[in-house]
């Protein structure tokens, strides 16, 4: 039986439906469109351990992929007490009627082997209603080390199958991991995998650090920092962790700096005399370009995902909105147009809309809109909440929120572009700042 | 609750403030910490006695070394032009010293919007206090943005305590 599954999820505006598919038969597909549906029921029984030395990692290889895959809250996973079908090898043929029987629509088996320090994964992926396999069986090798890695790799190939969506779980996400009381905050840069895990600090909390991002190859991160005693931009290298400071003009605070999507030009805010604009600088060369020159605040800089165009906040109005501008400068335009004010403007890697913070009575928002300002749309509601920053494939949103009073603290929030699955990003105390890599290689 | 008042209200609230209670950072004041000065490299001197006119602490004190803003504002009030006018003169009689302004912004905004509104407020008190015969090279600015509140509350009362400036001194000759 051949069936295809739409699994559509709350959403306000049809713009964002993924994929076009119309309504058809055909092999298992999980299309993300609007209205609210069930998660696609899944089941990951343990791995295979093909060696001895296999079985530490083959259980817990399926457990991350599980949890990439439920935690999207498109997938529901079918628990091993229920299943009836029991692999035990990799290569056996799947009892489709055993699995269709606790109603798993889809199926994910997989085996692990260890030879040395060198960690192999295979899995396959199993449309249960149709009885066939869905794509090609996958083969991913690399050092124990990096087994969540692998993970990553299965849950990817596997929910972009599914969804016809580009992947996001094996990534990485630098951050600010903050300590102590709110008027004397420690801060350090670290940098974790998009789920929590692997976290590894990069700066010491000598100094205030803020707002890291990650280079077009994850290779470099921009971020701030006070070391000078005033406001700098600092490059990263995240291999060796050594940083440098950006040239300066003397007696200027430099801040919010983001790469261009060639990772050779920088484009951040400068401040002289009270007056800040948006600058950018060719990182080989060290010269920089003045890109707006008002005497309001223009800040928040970010590129459309081909190098053409710049958004930015501005409050040359008399409060901060959001304006697009050509990536040499020149006259912009303004796109944010509702009740509030409008900042941390964000280009989406997809090229089709902008995230930003909103704050409008009293409330802070992390919304959404396309590149004209049309269909905007808020996807959270706190205190505070601020800085997105998207997921590899445009699909999810992370950003910092802050609670009130003088306990308040911040943590990582994650958000679908439709609003749903709003959830923490476990983070081991207050955290900030989120900047989300590319997919890794 | 407080999160649904309407930010009219709000600045009313402040504009009140800020008028009826001048000599908040006077003797019995906040104590005239020094800011976030000491993070990340700004030099820190000993403040000395506060009953010393000569001393910084006397400046922090007594003088008073910060002045308010209103919400998303970097105008100086009457009030901070008062006590900006006392700076100036005081830095007149000191020469030996220089000082960094620091601005500050409460913690209602973005994080990097604020640093450049605090940027705003510590380069208008010193144009102010240039404009008062205080050599610019005695003068440079900082902008902490929301980073370094002065109070922890998440109510007005302490909003408008962290709208600041603060005129740091230090020992030095000017750069």
């Amino acid at each position: 039986m051949f069936r295809h599954l739409t699994l559509a999820l709350a959403l306000a505006g049809a713009a964002f439906a993924a994929a076009p598919l119309a309504a058809q038969d055909g092999p298992l597909r999980l299309e993300i469109t609007e209205g609210v549906i069930e998660p696609l029921p899944y089941a990951v029984p343990a791995f295979v351990a093909e060696n001895s030395a296999a079985q530490k990692y083959a259980t817990e290889i399926s457990r991350v992929v599980a949890s990439d895959l439920s935690g999207t809250g498109l997938f529901r996973e079918i628990p091993a007490s229920a299943h009836i079908a029991r692999v035990t090898s990799f290569d056996a043929p799947v009892g489709y009627a055993d699995w269709k029987a606790v109603n798993a629509e889809a199926l994910i088996t997989g085996a692990v082997s260890v030879s040395g320090d060198r960690l192999t994964v295979k899995f396959r992926l199993y449309d249960i209603y149709s009885g066939q396999q869905l794509g090609e069986g996958l083969q991913f090798a690399a050092t124990t080390a990096s087994w969540r890695r692998m993970a990553h790799k299965v849950a990817d190939a596997a929910y972009s199958r599914i969804t016809g969506e580009g992947a996001y779980f094996d990534s990485r996400v630098v951050f600010v991991a903050e300590t102590g009381p709110k008027n004397a905050r420690q801060k350090r840069l670290a940098v974790m995998d998009y789920d929590g895990a692997n976290v590894q600090y990069l700066t010491d909390s000598s100094t205030i650090v803020l707002a890291p991002r990650f280079s077009p190859t994850g290779d470099r991160v921009l971020y701030t920092s006070f070391e000078t005693g005033f406001p700098r931009i600092k490059l990263l290298n995240v291999a060796s962790v050594t940083a440098q400071l950006l040239p300066e003009t003397p007696g200027t605070m430099t801040f919010a700096p983001r790469f261009s999507p060639d990772g050779r030009q920088v484009v951040y805010s400068l401040e002289q005399g009270g007056n800040t604009d948006i600058w950018k600088m060719d990182l080989n060369t060290g010269q920089s370009a003045r890109l707006t020159n008002t005497p309001s605040i223009e800040t928040g800089p970010s590129y459309s995902p081909d190098g053409s165009r710049i958004v930015f906040e501005s409050d040359r109005s008399g409060t901060q909105q959001l304006y697009i501008m050509s990536a040499s400068g020149g006259e912009p335009t303004r796109i944010s147009f509702g009740q509030g004010r409008y900042g941390t403007p964000v280009w989406s890697p997809r090229g089709d809309l902008i995230a930003f913070t909103k704050q409008n009575e009293g409330r802070f928002h992390i919304g959404v809109m396309r590149t004209d300002g049309s269909e905007e749309r808020l996807l959270t509601a706190s205190f505070l909440d601020e800085g997105p920053t998207w997921a590899p494939n445009g699909r999810v949103i992370m950003f910092t929120r802050e609670t009130a009073g003088a306990g308040g603290e911040p943590r990582l929030y994650s958000v679908d572009i439709t609003g749903r699955n709003l959830k923490v990003v476990p983070t081991a105390g207050a955290a900030s700042d989120p900047a989300w890599s590319p997919l890794l290689p | 609750m407080r999160l649904h008042s309407s930010a009219l209200l709000l600045i009313g609230a402040l504009a009140l403030a800020a008028c009826n209670n001048p000599n908040r950072f006077g003797a019995g004041g906040a104590g005239g910490a020094g800011g976030a000065g000491g993070y990340g490299g700004v030099g820190t001197t000993g403040l000395g006695g506060a009953n010393d006119p000569n001393s910084p602490a006397y400046f922090s004190q007594t003088v008073g070394d910060r002045v308010l803003f209103a919400v998303d504002q970097s105008t100086l009030s009457p009030e901070a032009r008062m006590i900006l006018t006392g700076q100036a003169q005081w830095l007149a009689s000191h020469p030996q010293y220089t000082a960094i302004i620091e601005g500050h912004a409460d913690e209602q905004g973005t994080r990097e919007y604020n640093l450049a509104l605090g940027a705003r407020r510590a380069s208008a008190v010193q144009e102010f206090l240039i404009s008062q015969g205080v050599a610019p090279n005695r003068l440079r600015t900082v902008s902490y943005g929301k980073e370094r509140p002065l109070q922890v509350c998440s109510e007005e009362s302490c909003y408008a305590q962290n709208r600041r400036a603060v005129t740091v001194i230090s020992v030095g000759a000017g750069s």
